[in-house]
């Protein structure tokens, strides 16, 4: 889960690294109240889970509690990478003397917590890492000891010759690990640090993903999730336990097990077809989650045919027909419907399927290929 | 020979008394591998299908049977606990099935396994299984089929895919170990490849990975050098949009790190095969074999 910046810089905040003032605003008229009493000149920013906000016309600048409310105007309702823009962040425009980039990741290949810096901050690091990768800076952390502080202050000196710039840095990267296991964070970066005109070293814009494991024992956190800045088929199916993923293809596709269904995705491309979506209805037999993924993958008007693909192991063959037999009394097709079934109780669902009028076949490609076919309106 | 489990496993479950953990005992059982412990604390002292005794402890549970091995089916709250009392209490072998357990309780759970020298498999994982010898986990075992091809796979249902497409055109498994779909697990390609390449019964090898992470063109690099026994590989995820995670906690391409397309190349410079569909892995074996 991702959270928005000022959800990120509250976080910060609350971890003792010093972010400056900034709030949150919903409409124009709430954007020229924070302006004035930021004194007028601000920065006005779109919240929304995309990265590219300044290229996309997000962020405005403005010199008066006026260009303030017309930026927000602007901003609030438009569209960046398909989601629509709810929330403004005001922020007094800073004078800024140096711009630093701090991240933590988990990093798969050490299976440990790496910090990582550099001075080339403010723009998109991976181009930094691609481009310039001397410029980047790495401390992977032992997790039982946590970031020690002369591993911290080594990745200060390397952003500041200033000694005290450079403990400033040292302590916030320290404070940004404590934040990272104490909020679940899979990544959290920083980006700029900067230095302002008195020297200060702040958190001028933050990120933070949270790792959707933590959820369930962080309430807090996950209170903190913004539904009306995600794809609304997508709240849909990860209420119904589903993972649901929208594509911009054709063949609509609900699958058992995440493997398989991204395999299925590649095979639907590979016989001529484009997947309408990634759904994986899990390992659990619930016809129900049938239902409610037949319900969401006939609500995208681009889909001209739905393919099952199930390979039963916890899966059982015969809940899967009746999730599906069930689901078409609520709501009959408009388009045509392959499954694959085999696995786990594979004759009892194709007999249940067989009674409702559905037939269902054993191998995967037949059952792709004719799915793409029926989706181009051909005969397999 | 066969890989990581055999007949002599011994193995305690810890959740047995669960709904998966009951539910995918009695298959074990039923399978032929040697369930000779279950854990649930507060049950001690019962016995699971009347024949199988229930401990509090895992450490109780060792040395009361002489269990080597644990099979993981509790909760995902409680499940690097769970890793963490299999590790103490000795066993050599934890297959961790539990699905969901934070990233940042990963990195502290690896470094005390390998500490111990303990072997993890998963987690997230369906288990592993020597067809005719033993299953930990929850592969069904009715798909598979004894024989010469060690198999090893980050998915579940797309390895039962690819095992029945093996089976049903005569060709058994050695072994088959699913490693789990996390970024963060406990035994990776490289170590199944070694393990193949070390046992005598297992001829060729399938390896099937997903996107994300660099696990696969590690182990590419890690075949060319090490392994002589054929190879074939599949990589699902190629329609997959970066940054988003594709049902699995590790399937999901940063930035432009971890596509199915890197990771195809990487096993084509190795010399691995590289199946474009699931059943290509049958004609591309018999290729190589």
């Amino acid at each position: 889960m991702n959270l928005h910046e000022y959800q990120a810089r509250d976080i910060l905040r609350r971890y003792g690294i010093p972010v400056p003032p900034g709030e949150v605003a919903t409409t124009p008229a709430d954007a020229r109240a924070l302006a004035e009493k930021f004194g007028g000149k601000v920065v006005v920013k779109a919240q929304v889970h995309a990265g590219g906000r300044g290229k996309a016309g997000g962020v405005k600048l403005a010199k008066s509690a006026g260009e303030a409310e017309a930026a927000a105007k602007a901003i609030l309702g438009m569209t960046i990478k398909g989601l629509t823009v709810h929330k403004v962040l005001v922020a007094p425009a800073a004078e800024i003397a140096s711009e630093s980039y701090v991240g933590i990741i988990v990093d798969r290949a050490t299976q440990r917590p790496v910090l990582i810096v550099s001075a080339a901050g403010g723009i998109d690091i991976e181009e930094v890492a691609a481009k310039t990768p001397e410029k980047i800076h790495r401390q992977p952390i032992d997790p039982r000891y946590g970031l020690l502080a002369h591993q911290a202050l080594a990745l200060g000196f390397a952003l500041y010759k200033d000694v005290k710039q450079a403990r400033a840095a040292a302590d916030i990267m320290q404070k940004l690990y404590t934040a990272v296991y104490a909020v679940g964070a899979s990544l959290a970066e920083i980006n700029p640090l900067v230095t302002t005109a008195d020297g200060s070293v702040q958190a001028l814009d933050a990120k933070i993903s949270v790792d959707d494991n933590e959820l369930e024992r962080r309430p807090d956190i996950a209170a903190l999730r913004d539904v009306s800045s995600e794809a609304p088929e997508e709240v849909g199916a990860r209420e119904a336990g589903l993972t649901f993923i929208k594509l911009d293809g054709f063949v609509g596709c609900c699958v058992n097990g995440a493997g398989l269904a991204m395999a299925t995705m590649d095979l639907v491309k590979y016989y001529g077809g484009e997947p309408a979506n990634f759904l994986d209805i899990g390992g659990s037999s619930n016809p129900q989650k049938v239902v409610a993924a037949l319900r969401i993958i006939t609500g995208d008007p681009n889909v001209k045919a739905i393919l099952f693909n199930i390979f039963g192991g916890i899966t059982r063959g015969d809940d899967v027909a009746n999730g599906i037999v069930q689901a078409t009394r609520e709501f009959p097709l408009k388009v045509p419907m392959v499954i694959r079934l085999t696995g786990t109780n594979e004759r009892e669902g194709i007999e249940i399927l067989k009674r409702a009028g559905f037939s269902a076949l054993s191998d995967m490609d037949e059952a792709v290929k004719q799915a793409v076919a029926a989706a181009k309106g051909k005969a397999a | 020979m066969s890989t990581f489990i055999d007949k002599a496993t011994r193995l305690v479950v810890q959740g047995i008394t669960g709904r998966d953990g009951s539910f995918h005992s009695k298959q074990m059982m039923e399978y032929g591998t040697q369930v000779v412990a279950g854990v649930t604390p507060g049950k001690g002292g019962q016995k699971f299908e009347n024949t199988v005794p229930v401990f509090n402890t895992v450490a109780e549970a060792v040395s009361a049977t002489r269990a080597n091995t644990s099979v993981i089916y509790v909760p995902a709250a409680v499940a690097s606990s769970a890793i963490f009392e299999a590790a103490d209490a000795g066993v050599k072998l934890i297959v961790c099935i539990t699905e969901g357990i934070p990233v940042l309780d990963m990195t502290r759970v690896l470094p005390f396994v390998h500490e111990r020298r303990v072997r993890l498999v998963g987690p997230n994982c369906p288990g592993l299984i020597s067809p005719g010898k033993s299953k930990v986990g929850i592969i069904p075992g009715n798909i598979c089929k004894p024989g010469p091809i060690g198999l090893v796979s980050r998915s579940g249902t797309l390895t039962y895919e690819i095992v029945h497409q093996l089976s049903t055109h005569g060709l058994g498994q050695s072994t088959c170990v699913g490693i789990g779909g996390d970024p963060l697990i406990g035994t990776n390609f490289i170590d199944c490849l070694a393990a193949f390449q070390a046992d005598a019964e297992t001829e060729a090898i399938v390896m099937i990975g997903e996107i994300g992470g660099t696990d696969e063109q590690q182990a590419a690099e890690f075949a060319k050098r090490e392994v002589k026994k054929p190879i074939v590989g599949f990589i699902a995820g190629q329609t997959a949009p970066p940054g988003r995670r594709m049902g699995h906690a590790g399937a999901i391409i940063s930035g432009s790190s971890g596509t199915a397309a890197e990771k195809m190349a990487a096993f084509e410079k190795a010399g691995i095969a590289v199946m474009k569909r699931p059943a290509d892995v049958v004609p591309l074996l018999k290729e190589r074999m």
